[in-house]
């Protein structure tokens, strides 16, 4: 008699259909690699772009919002792969290479100040707050714009829990300094730890969120896990990632950027095609991935309508 | 250490291919393999022009100094090539800079020009290795008299520091690399300041041994 044992093979482990229906696909692909490899013609990142996003954990019961753009988002690779975090190094590709050092478990952030009631959030407890999408334009300073599909919630949601005194005019936003996994921040490239800030009207803003994923996934550690800033008409630098404290403040605080080049940075880094970085024009902008500079660069990154308001009556050329 | 003159050819014409090689995986990756070029192709084609522009100008630099410090004088015979890839790929630098930032608006890169020193830098550099591009020829080197020639392509002692300065400028925070590019070019240079130093003592000192004709291309 043959008794039919069940199989010490765990349903997760089996290869997905739509996986194993790829593999000749893999296969092609493996063996261009290995030849073109061998050839040292290609970088070995190339090889492993078939997946369309990394897998991570999945963020459920994210409502839309009609605060997104309808803009085509750009693709995750180039979302993933192409990023400025200079506590991983400052060439673009750096972040995903080495921001898997980085433990986005255990994570708290520490609210503090000129607030009412301080508090320590675990980051379990932030990513219970109602979340949502926010296909948001981005618009780096280096004249290279993205659309991403931001998961999070608007920061004011924090604001109201702690309940801000009179006195908080500025909120500054402090991300993790870690040398121990971050190999950039090693080095003394920036101010450790990397600080940025807002006007609180600014941090109010619905515009405003705190991001705690992407691509209806958590956030890959080299875009800021587990939970960064996400302010879309200033320039991409002033959205901190990887937060670790949020302080209600009284005086405007000195950003990391504005430390490091006061010329260059300024506090309010609005996107702004009339006020051109010292060292490039900001008229224009390249989408990643095109080949051509060709898209105008439009003031407030296209949010003008809903954040002008914040900056009546003020020289923006004096104040950029 | 003298190569036979067909060794020489064969080695110049590998050369010559091998200096194309950056050049052609930046045209297939153009077009047949995005993912080379990854997220930003028309960054990565500037900068990687970029960075051979200067790669090329430190490895003409260094054929005197190598020439004389080991003897190997068959390195002369690649100077000229290895410097005019210099302005090759020079001018595919500017080109890309001109096609995928400004898209052809010239009065946007002339604001630039005028406007931003490192580019200011960067395109002066072009314009006056230019002229050494265009003498490169033997015709050229007769026509001018080795004198003059020479005296002309001494330009490069100006255009090198100027491309390093303009990398220099241009990077946001981590000057590494250009600091690398400056410590090669401030070797490269060095030597020839020693060089000639010692040589002027040598010269104030009676000759002892036989007396050797400077070559033109020294």
């Amino acid at each position: 008699m043959v008794i039919k044992r069940p199989s010490d093979v765990l349903p997760s482990e089996i290869t997905r259909p739509e996986v194993y229906a790829r593999r000749r696909e893999f296969m092609k692909l493996a063996a261009a690699g290995s030849i073109l490899g061998a050839t040292g013609l290609l970088a070995p990142a190339a090889c492993a772009q078939t997946a369309k996003t990394l897998g991570l954990e999945k963020l459920e019961g994210v409502a839309k919002s009609a605060l997104s753009t309808n803009e085509k988002p750009t693709e995750y690779k180039h979302v993933t792969g192409y990023n400025n975090y200079y506590e991983f190094g400052t060439e673009k590709e750096e972040p995903a290479r080495y921001a898997k050092a980085l433990k986005p478990r255990p994570w708290n952030v520490v609210v503090e100040g000129e607030v009412a009631k301080p508090r320590t959030f675990a980051i379990e407890e932030l990513l219970k707050f109602p979340l949502e999408e926010r296909i948001y334009r981005l618009r780096c300073v280096e004249a290279w714009s993205m659309v991403v599909p931001w998961i999070g919630f608007e920061f004011n949601r924090i604001a109201k829990l702690v309940e801000p005194t009179s006195k908080a005019k500025f909120v500054e936003f402090v991300t993790a300094y870690q040398p121990d996994t971050m190999i950039g921040a090693r080095l003394p490239v920036l101010d450790w730890p990397y600080l940025e800030g807002l006007r609180i009207d600014e941090a109010m803003h619905p515009l405003t969120i705190m991001a705690v994923g992407l691509y209806g996934e958590v956030l890959p550690n080299q875009n800021g896990a587990p939970i960064r800033l996400v302010v879309p008409w200033k320039y991409g630098f002033k959205s901190g990632k990887s937060i670790v404290r949020i302080r209600f403040v009284e005086k405007q605080p000195k950003t990391a950027w504005e430390r490091a080049n006061p010329q260059e940075y300024g506090f309010y880094s609005n996107v702004n095609p009339e006020v051109d970085h010292p060292r490039w024009t900001q008229k224009r902008e390249r989408r990643i991935p095109d080949f051509f500079a060709t898209r105008q660069t439009v003031a407030f990154n296209g949010y003008g309508e809903q954040v002008a308001g914040l900056y009546a009556g003020m020289d923006l050329k004096k104040f950029y | 250490m003298t190569l036979a003159p067909r060794t020489l050819r064969a080695l110049k014409a590998l050369v010559f291919v091998a200096a194309l090689i950056p050049l052609g995986r930046l045209a297939a990756g153009a077009f047949f393999f995005p993912e080379w070029l990854g997220a930003n192709p028309a960054e990565f084609i500037t900068r990687s022009t970029g960075d051979w522009t200067l790669r090329f100008l430190l490895i003409t630099l260094a054929v005197t100094p190598l020439r004389k410090l080991f003897g190997w004088h068959s390195l002369a015979a690649f100077r000229r090539m290895l410097g005019l890839y210099a302005f090759f790929y020079g001018v595919s630098h500017l080109s890309s800079y001109v096609a995928f930032d400004h898209v052809f608006e010239v009065t946007e890169i002339l604001k630039d020009i005028v406007k931003r020193p490192f580019i200011t830098v960067g395109f002066t550099a072009l314009v006056l290795i230019t002229p050494l591009a265009v003498t490169s020829t033997d015709r050229m080197v007769q026509r001018l008299g080795a004198k003059r020639w020479l005296a002309l392509h001494r330009l490069v002692y100006v255009i090198a520091p100027l491309g390093v300065l303009h990398f220099w400028w241009m990077v946001k925070r981590d000057i590494t690399e250009p600091a690398i590019y400056a410590a090669i070019l401030a070797a490269l240079l060095g030597y020839r300041v020693w060089a000639r130093f010692k040589d002027r003592r040598r010269r104030a000192r009676p000759a002892r041994g036989p007396v050797v004709q400077p070559r033109p291309n020294a």
